[in-house]
């Protein structure tokens, strides 16, 4: 025993060390982990943003302000650039091909859009979750602790906390204690977006950016889910894209409502739902399209 | 008329099945038969003796160790050069990127070419260089030989990675390096088969180190001394007039399929073992 553990003791120093000689040499970015998230003020401003795809314009002139720590709905009917936009917000859209971008996105008052953008930093600060959950094929433990290794953070000790604290974050903690070890290709599908969840908050986000992440879930599984989020909007700004009315009526503070790629009624979710302005909207949200 | 076009089919398919296996069963049964009688644990644990080529004492443990030693290397060797291809191909080059394109078509030549001419070829360069045949030159030939099966039975894998694990780590915040580990063990399965591949390949060729890496009755000890092989051992004892000596070669035939068959048997093990964190 004790040779183990004196070898674990040295191990952990050792490793202490290395970090923060590298933090100390610039070398290494290590965010600050604080179990509960100071409640800095977050802002995300979009600017007259357009965006190109293959000669296509698929956002318009997009202008915007997502209030903090909130949960903003962006709703309207397929293929109007919700997801699209949610890409633009952590640039994945950078894989598509033949993309332009143009315009401001402005996060604590930091444009994204221009190519000097620390993309990696970006994408840690804006965590996404897809429509369908995928896990990393690793094991559960791992899956949650991949963001902060690539982020700089080696020490077992460490990883094991951070790992619970956001496992039970996402409120998976209890069902998966025993069998962390387990490849998270294991679990059902409810909790694999849990879990995806966890990775996402591990990494320490600002903003989460969900999209339509209750849409391949059964409706116990998404109403988990939808718990978590009005819970989570204490600490994060959500923004999140939803096919269902229902949803959006249920737990959006904030409401965008998306038509052919341009924003044609954004405002507080109880006067967009009960006295929306535009035509378009008041149709949209009678069902008369979807 | 269908439920006989399906009976036939059917007798067709079991037919060709007992084809491959009949085939593998008469292999096997040859190599043993004929072989059986000249195996000893001398064969396996001893060095050739002085008058072990007219059928006196010793045996091919050389062959044995220099094939082990060739297969290692070139195998670990092949590996790390042919992840990083394979890596890039698929990562970091665009779906319809003309230099992926070109890659695999040079990678597809390559993998047709004949052994004896990636022999001919490295002997070429070793004379022009001056070197011996040794266990480096038959290393780096083997090497070269079964980069291309590597490359293309991983690219395969490669090609169905699903988009969704790279756009999950991409948004973690992952620079396209970093996705690496991610990579490898969502293709760990289909790197398992290409090293078995590589492997099967590379023990069994005779060619391509007839050249470079030559015979010898001892066991290498550095990287430029010549090295025996299993295949040369058996080509070198068959062709021998005496009866005694070519049933020597069948017994090194055994040795070299019963290697096979561990490497084969490990590597099914692994691959199920790799694959349970596999996203179906």
């Amino acid at each position: 025993m004790s040779t183990k553990s004196s070898f674990n003791s040295l191990y952990n120093r050792y490793s202490h060390w290395r970090e923060s000689a590298a933090v100390r040499r610039g070398k290494m970015f290590r965010p600050d982990y604080k179990f509960i998230r100071k409640s800095d003020e977050s802002e995300l401003v979009v600017e007259d943003l357009n965006v190109y795809i293959k000669n296509n314009h698929i956002l318009k002139n997009i202008n915007l302000t997502i209030p903090d720590k909130k949960i903003t709905c962006v709703i309207g009917p397929s293929g109007c650039g919700k997801s699209t936009l949610l890409k633009t917000f952590n640039r994945l859209i950078d894989s598509v091909e033949g993309v332009k971008l143009d315009g401001k996105v402005l996060i604590d008052g930091e444009d994204i859009i221009h190519s000097g953008t620390e993309i990696t930093e970006l994408r840690r600060k804006m965590g996404l979750i897809s429509q369908r959950p995928c896990p990393l094929p690793m094991s559960i433990f791992e899956n949650v602790a991949y963001g902060c290794r690539i982020h700089g953070i080696r020490m077992r000790r460490k990883l094991n906390m951070i790992v619970q604290h956001y496992l039970k974050a996402a409120g998976l903690w209890d069902e998966v204690k025993d069998r962390l070890r387990t490849p998270a290709t294991r679990l059902s599908i409810g909790q694999q977006q849990r879990l995806c969840l966890a990775r996402s908050l591990a990494v320490e986000p600002q903003f989460i950016l969900a999209d339509e992440a209750t849409s391949a879930l059964d409706p116990i599984s998404s109403k988990i889910i939808e718990d978590l989020f009005v819970k989570l909007k204490e600490n994060y700004s959500i923004i999140m894209v939803t096919h269902t009315l229902h949803q959006a009526l249920r737990i959006a503070d904030y409401v965008v409502f998306m038509y052919l790629g341009e924003v044609i009624e954004a405002g507080d979710a109880q006067s967009v739902f009960n006295n929306p302005q535009h035509e378009l909207t008041k149709k949209y949200l009678s069902g008369a399209f979807s | 008329m269908k439920f006989f076009v399906e009976k036939l089919m059917r007798v067709l398919m079991v037919l060709s099945l007992l084809l491959v296996f009949g085939f593998v069963i008469s292999i096997i049964f040859t190599i043993f038969s004929k072989g059986w009688s000249a195996m000893s644990w001398d064969m396996i644990t001893k060095l050739p003796g002085g008058g072990f080529y007219i059928g006196k004492e010793g045996g091919f443990l050389n062959a044995i160790v220099g094939s082990l030693y060739i297969v290692g290397a070139s195998t670990l060797l092949g590996l790390f050069i042919s992840i990083p291809v394979v890596f890039y191909l698929n990562i970091y080059l665009k779906k319809n990127s003309k230099l992926a394109y070109v890659t695999r078509l040079a990678y597809d030549v390559l993998f047709g070419i004949p052994s004896i001419v990636y022999g001919a070829f490295a002997f070429t360069i070793m004379i022009y260089l001056g070197i011996k045949a040794s266990l480096l030159g038959g290393i780096i030939v083997i090497t070269l030989l079964i980069i291309p099966i590597f490359v293309r039975s991983m690219d395969e894998v490669a090609k169905e990675f699903p988009r969704e694990i790279l756009d999950a780590t991409y948004s973690l915040g992952a620079t396209r390096l970093e996705t690496i580990r991610v990579v490898v063990r969502q293709i760990a399965p289909g790197i398992a088969t290409a090293t078995l591949l590589s492997i099967g390949r590379a023990i069994g060729d005779a060619a391509a180190v007839m050249f470079t890496a030559g015979y010898t009755d001892s066991i290498p000890t550095s990287l430029s001394q010549p090295a025996a092989t299993l295949p040369l051992a058996v080509f070198f004892q068959l062709s021998s007039p005496i009866a005694e000596v070519q049933d020597r070669a069948y017994a090194a035939a055994l040795v070299l399929t019963v290697i096979v068959l561990i490497l084969s048997l490990l590597g099914r093990y692994f691959t199920n073992r790799f694959s349970k964190n596999k996203l179906k």
